[in-house]
Formats: C-alpha cells, sequence, structure tokens
C-alpha cells in the first residue's frame, strides 16, 4: 500500500513537470512565429516612419534629385486595383463556394471546381501576371488598371471559394431543413439563411484573400504596369504601393529608398486598417447571444 | 382550420431501401394523431413524406398518393407550396442562430418575401401566444437572437415559427424528445390546445405523450403500418400481437 | 427480451394472489365443512385464519400500486394488474363470508340438530366448485373456462332462491324451529355471495385475458 502510494506521488510530480515542459514549449513555438512578424514591423517603422510626412500622402513622385514627393497615387492606384479584383474575386468566389458546397456534393463537375481551385492557388503569381498580360493587355495593346484588377481578382478567388465551401458545411444540416421546411425555395434558404449563418467565416476567408492579393507586386508587372501620374482612367495603366516599392527599391537612390521603406509600412499598415474596419462593420450587427 | 390527410399505398424508398412499405391510412382533421414505433420503423420518413421533406435527399422516391383536403400533396402543388400549407417541427430545436427572436418567427413570411412591418408584428405576437412563449419573452423581441434561449423555449419559438406561416397541418417529428419534464409538458399543453384549429401528426418515441396528447395512434413497425385504432384502444387491448409486445415493452 | 424487472414483479404479484386465494379457498372449506359436522373448533379455525387474509390483502394492494407508478404498464399488463386488484377485493370478500358463515355454525351449537328440507351442503359444494375453477382459469389464463364459471352463478341463485322459499314456508309452519331456519338461511345467504364473488373472479379472467368487459350479463338462460 505504501508502494502504491510513492508510485502516487513519483506519477504527481512527473506529470506536472511534463506539463509545464509541453506549456513551455508552446510557449516558445508561440514566440518563434510572431516573433519574426515582430521584427519586421518594427525595423519598418525604424526605417520607414522618419520619411512619413504630409506629401508622402499627398504629392506624386518626383524626380530624382528633387524633394518632397509622394506616393498619392500609388495608394489610391493600390485602392483601385484591389476594389477591380474585389469586385471579381469575391463574387466569383463565393458563388463556386456556394455551388461546392450546396448543389455540387459528389459530382463530377464539383470535383473538378475543386481541382481546378486548388490548381490555381499553387500559380506562381508571376505566371498569373503573365497569363493575364497575354489575355488582356496584349489584345487591348494596353497595360490597364482592370488588367491589374483581373490578375489580382483571379488570385483570389481559389482562397475565397474554399472558405466559403468549409464555413458552409459547418452550418447545421438542420439550419437549412428548418428553412426548407418553412416552405422557403432551397435557393433563397441558401442565400438568406446558410450564406447568413455562415457569414463570419466568409468575411474571414474574404479579407485573407485581400490581404494576401494586397502585397503582390508580380501580377501587376505586366497588368497596371505602374504610372507616375494621378489614375486618369481604368484602361490606363495605373500605380500602386507594391509597384511602386519595388522600382524605388531597386532604384540607386537613397532618396527612393527612404520613400520605399515609407511606403513598405504603410502598405502593411492600411491591409491591417481594412481588415480591421471590415471585422468592426460587420460585428455590429450581430446580437446579443448569436453564435 | 384543419384538414384531413388521406394516405394511399405510400412507398418510399433510400436508394435501394425500401423504407416504406404500402402505408394506407387516414388522420381526421383537427385530431391529433400519434406514431409510435421502434427506431428505424419508418415513423420519421412517414411524416418526411407528407410535407415532401424526404425529397431534399437526392437518393429519396416515394410512389403512391397523399391528399390533404381535395389536393394532391405530389401532384397539385409544388414542395414549396405544400410545405407553407403542411408545417413542420424537427426533434432538435433548430432557430436561426443569426436572428433575433421577432425576426425567428417572422422568417417563414420574411423569407418569402412579405414585409409589411405592421401585420409582421401581428403574426409574431398572435404565433408567440399560440406557442405559449410570448409572456417570456416580450420584452427581448429584437433584442436577443433566437439561439440565446433554453431548450424548451427555443422549441417553443420553432412552434411560434411554424404556426406563423399558418398551416392546416403541424407535423412534429418527436418535439419534445430533447426537453426536460417541464417543458415537455408545456408543449403537450400546446398541442392539446392547437388541435382545434391544426391537424397534427406527432412522432414521439414516448407512448405516455402519444396516449396523452392523441385521439388516434398508428403502431409502425419495419417500415409497415401494423396498427391504427383509437388512442385508448392500442394501449389498453391493441389487435395485433406485435403492437401489444412493443407497447409492454417486450421488445423494442 | 426486455422489461425483466418487470415481470418478475408481474410474476411475484401473480404468486401472491394465489396463495392468498389458496387461502380463501381454504378457509370456505373449512367453514362448510363446519357446518356439516357442526365442530365447534373448526370454526375457531377459519376465525383465526382471517387476520392473514385481510393482510396479505394489503400486502397485494400495495404492491399492485406500486406497479401502475413505477412500471407503466400498457395493454395485457396494464388488464392483468387492474385484474388482480378486483380478484383481491373479492378473496377477501370470500374470507369474510367463511367467518359469517363459521359464526353462523357457532350460533347454531345452542340449538338441537334438525333436519332442514334444504340441501345447504349441495349449495356449498358448487359454490366452492365455482371458486375453484375461477380460481384455475386464473391460473391458466383461460377465458372459456372463466366463462363457464358465469353459467353456474345461474344454478347457485336458484338453489338459493329455492331455499328462501323452503325455509319461509317451515318458519310459518313450524315457528319454534325458526332459529335453525333463520341461521340455515343465512347461511344460504353466504353461500350465494360466494358464488357472486367467484362469478367477479371469471369476470375480471376474461377482461384481463381478452379484454372484455363482461360484468353485470344478463344470463343466457334467464327465465
Amino acid at each position: 500500500m505504501s508502494e502504491d502510494f510513492k508510485g502516487g506521488r513519483l506519477n504527481s510530480i512527473v506529470r506536472t513537470v511534463e506539463n509545464h515542459f509541453v506549456t513551455g514549449l508552446a510557449v516558445l513555438s508561440t514566440v518563434l512565429v510572431v516573433a519574426p512578424l515582430v521584427a519586421v514591423f518594427s525595423y519598418l517603422l525604424y526605417k520607414g516612419a522618419s520619411s512619413l510626412n504630409w506629401a508622402f500622402f499627398t504629392k506624386l513622385p518626383v524626380p530624382v534629385g528633387e524633394t518632397g514627393g509622394g506616393m498619392a497615387n500609388s495608394i489610391i492606384g493600390s485602392a483601385v486595383v484591389l476594389g477591380l479584383g474585389s469586385l471579381l474575386g469575391i463574387p466569383v468566389g463565393i458563388a463556386a463556394g456556394v455551388y461546392l458546397a450546396e448543389f455540387g456534393r459528389g459530382r463530377v463537375l464539383a470535383n473538378m471546381v475543386r481541382f481546378t481551385a486548388d490548381v490555381l492557388n499553387g500559380v506562381p503569381s508571376i505566371v498569373m501576371g503573365i497569363s493575364v498580360y497575354a489575355l488582356i493587355v496584349l489584345r487591348e495593346k494596353h497595360f490597364s488598371a482592370y488588367a491589374g484588377g483581373a490578375a489580382l481578382g483571379i488570385m483570389m478567388v481559389p482562397t475565397i471559394t474554399r472558405t466559403t465551401e468549409e464555413m458552409l458545411l459547418t452550418v447545421p444540416h438542420n439550419i437549412r431543413e428548418a428553412a426548407l421546411g418553412l416552405g422557403v425555395p432551397n435557393w433563397r434558404a441558401v442565400c438568406s439563411v446558410m450564406l447568413r449563418t455562415a457569414s463570419p467565416g466568409i468575411i474571414t476567408g474574404c479579407m485573407l484573400a485581400f490581404a494576401r492579393v494586397a502585397g503582390e507586386t508580380a501580377p501587376l508587372l505586366f497588368t497596371a504596369f505602374g504610372n507616375e501620374f494621378w489614375p486618369t482612367g481604368l484602361n490606363q495603366p495605373i500605380a500602386a504601393l507594391p509597384l511602386q516599392i519595388y522600382t524605388y527599391a531597386i532604384s540607386p537612390y537613397d532618396d527612393q529608398h527612404r520613400l520605399a521603406w515609407a511606403g513598405a509600412l504603410v502598405l502593411i499598415v492600411l491591409i491591417m486598417v481594412s481588415v480591421t474596419l471590415v471585422r468592426y462593420v460587420t460585428s455590429r450587427g450581430v446580437l446579443k447571444g448569436a453564435s | 382550420m384543419g384538414v384531413g390527410i388521406e394516405v394511399k399505398n405510400l412507398n418510399a424508398w433510400y436508394g435501394q431501401t425500401h423504407s416504406l412499405v404500402d402505408i394506407n391510412l387516414t388522420m381526421p382533421a383537427n385530431h391529433a394523431t400519434a406514431l409510435i414505433g421502434p427506431s428505424g420503423c419508418g415513423k420519421s420518413t412517414f411524416v418526411r413524406c407528407l410535407n415532401r421533406m424526404h425529397e431534399t435527399n437526392p437518393i429519396a422516391r416515394a410512389t403512391g398518393s397523399v391528399r390533404m383536403g381535395d389536393i394532391d400533396v405530389y401532384k397539385d402543388a409544388s414542395p414549396v407550396e405544400i410545405r407553407r400549407r403542411i408545417g413542420m417541427v424537427f426533434q432538435r430545436p433548430n432557430p436561426f442562430p443569426t436572428m433575433s427572436i421577432y425576426d425567428n418567427v417572422a422568417s417563414g413570411l420574411k423569407l418569402n418575401g412579405f414585409n409589411n412591418r405592421k401585420i409582421l408584428d401581428e403574426v409574431v405576437e398572435r404565433s408567440l401566444r399560440g406557442a405559449a412563449l410570448w409572456d417570456e419573452v416580450k420584452d427581448d423581441l429584437r433584442k436577443k437572437s433566437g439561439a440565446s434561449l433554453s431548450g424548451g423555449q427555443q422549441q417553443r419559438l420553432c412552434i411560434a415559427r411554424a404556426l406563423a406561416v399558418e398551416p392546416e397541418v403541424l407535423l412534429m417529428d418527436e418535439p419534445a424528445s430533447a426537453l426536460d419534464p417541464v417543458s415537455t409538458s408545456k408543449i403537450e399543453d400546446l398541442i392539446f390546445n392547437l388541435k382545434s384549429q391544426y391537424t397534427i401528426v406527432i412522432v414521439t418515441h414516448n407512448m405516455q405523450q402519444a396516449a396523452r396528447v392523441a385521439e388516434n395512434t398508428g403502431f409502425f413497425l419495419n417500415g409497415r403500418m401494423i396498427e391504427y385504432d383509437s388512442t385508448d384502444k392500442i394501449f389498453t387491448n391493441p389487435t395485433d400481437k406485435r403492437t401489444e409486445d412493443y407497447i409492454t415493452g417486450r421488445f423494442g | 427480451m426486455m422489461r425483466i424487472k418487470f415481470h418478475q414483479s408481474l410474476d411475484e404479484l401473480k404468486e401472491k394472489l394465489l396463495v392468498m386465494a389458496g387461502m380463501a379457498e381454504q378457509a370456505i372449506q373449512r367453514a362448510i365443512e363446519a357446518y356439516r359436522v357442526r365442530d365447534a373448533s373448526i370454526c375457531n379455525l377459519v376465525l383465526r385464519s382471517e387476520p392473514s387474509i385481510n393482510r396479505l390483502e394489503r400486502e397485494i394492494d400495495q404492491m399492485a400500486l406500486d406497479l401502475l407508478a413505477m412500471e407503466q404498464p400498457m395493454a395485457i399488463d396494464l388488464r392483468f394488474i387492474l385484474a388482480v386488484i378486483h380478484i383481491n377485493a373479492d378473496l377477501e370478500r370470500v374470507g369474510d363470508q367463511a367467518v359469517n358463515i363459521a359464526v353462523r355454525v357457532r350460533e347454531m351449537e345452542a340449538f338441537s340438530s334438525i333436519d332442514l328440507p334444504v340441501d345447504i351442503p349441495r349449495l356449498a359444494e358448487l359454490a366452492a366448485a365455482m371458486v375453484r375453477k375461477a380460481l384455475q382459469s386464473f391460473i391458466e389464463a383461460d377465458a372459456e373456462m372463466a366463462a363457464t364459471v358465469l353459467t353456474m352463478d345461474d344454478q347457485v341463485d336458484k338453489m338459493n332462491e329455492a331455499a328462501f322459499y323452503a325455509l319461509s314456508s317451515l318458519i310459518r309452519e313450524q315457528p319454534e324451529l325458526t332459529p335453525q331456519a333463520l341461521n340455515a338461511l343465512i347461511v344460504a345467504r353466504n353461500l350465494e355471495r360466494v358464488g357472486d364473488h367467484a362469478t367477479n373472479i371469471a369476470e375480471d379472467v376474461i377482461f384481463w385475458v381478452q379484454g372484455k368487459d363482461v360484468r353485470h350479463h344478463v344470463p343466457t338462460d334467464a327465465s
């Protein structure tokens, strides 16, 4: 009896040590994951904050040697291109996700769609840019904002599709049955009830896609192309933050390097701000006690 | 006012499985009919054939006739129309989680495009009163979500939601099986009161519930209806030995 | 086979009722014997056994009540328990009638034994046979056997009526024999009641086995 008791004591000590050890590992892993993010952000802050001024946000880029230039047109240009991309990518992605989850279970077409989405996800962004270049730019014989939007939009589709499908599948089956049992047509049940229930997850999917393409440079190289001046039309080349950062970063001039750092900082901050804004706006409609 | 339902030679399949075999019965208007039987006997399948909910399963099909009043449920109307006239309450309460209590009750109407605010207010109050839930939720109609209520309240909310569409028949698939005794007896009292306006079909595992609530009872076994008679006859002196064995607990 | 505990309880209830039946039958047999041989010691035996019958009646009722409350019996099980409760009451009454007869026999000791123009022993035999058959039909759950008990009651009623007329005439013609005649009349009446209780038991068996309520039926050969 006393031996069992001793064994018990030993076991509990071992368990406590194990507990602390694994907890420590978990904390360490978290730190390792967060550290690069913190490091990058701090470094950007350090390098770029000093170049931020009012002119940065309101002025056009100036030729080498002059001071007082900004990246205003790139900020607007990014917004335009991302807006176009979202306009294309979000509806298509959600529609495909709805199809896969609700109407296509087990069908051959659904499997093809899913496969295509996965493949598209893996296509390098430069290849995406070249493809859109061949399909749109060459045909139109000029670079354009909407070509850039198309490239980004296509890149958003796979993420949104898969997330939408997953989120819809998590909606309990009986919610849909409840809607159908009320004499609601199937399409309406899907749109008004299923989508609405799954919307938090779907919105997250959209924002993930958005955040990913917001920083892409390669697809824009041959489509939006970049522009030193204010945007004049959607069928004209347009500036974008990643493009401008790239151009300045590889230039030999210090002034432009500083602007590149500032631009990188602004890009990350703008992405974070837009994501937070979307979260805030969509969460205001949620009721007390809703899941 | 409720209408009666007449079922003739109903057969149903899930893929290759013949899950309902030659069912014939008549459920009278403004009565409650209970369906009892062991698990897997087909009573839930039967009820889902009445409002064509079994069609939501791609491998399901049914033959035979189901008449509600003077229309043929399968031939004279679309599933959507039928489901507005034959309402359904499910085993597990399933209020829409993203909608408020008010919106839940009104959902049958709103999702079909009906938006007149004044009439909706009236309908919501009437339905919640009909489901004996009004007093408990009248101050939180728009503030609380449907999913924040207790189990028994959620089920009464689902009943109110079904009533709001003003069906003529109400199908209830084990409505109280997930609930505690107090909620169960509230719902049984409710069914008793609803009989005057609706025809009710209730599937139940609980024989005492069938006895308390329904005038007629049908016993299902292996996809067939073995016996259908007045409830007191079934429970005091059933004709078929299989019925007796089931209700005395000798199997099932 | 499910509800094993419940079915065991039903068997126990049946056993208990059969013990009660045995005691009631024995009481009647003893009372009739006491009448035949005018033996006071047998009368005392009957009187001393009565408390056990009453105690058993209470136990059986309590057990039946518990089964109703706890097990929600249905259909044939429900009818069985209801029948047991009724039969229980009838058996207790049979015990009471045995006591009544025993008391009468003790009273009759004070008077001289005479030959009366009624065949009480035969009436007693018939009543006892009815009880026996009714209980047998319960043991075997035989509704047909129970139905024959119902027809036997007509005979008992007739014999009792005949005894009444014969003894009334005797009292009118030979008033000095009134005490003996009255005692005999009361015993005949007691035996007729025993027959009625046997009939009730048979009716309960039919209700249990077939679900038919045949109480208060009109005899098929009603005069």
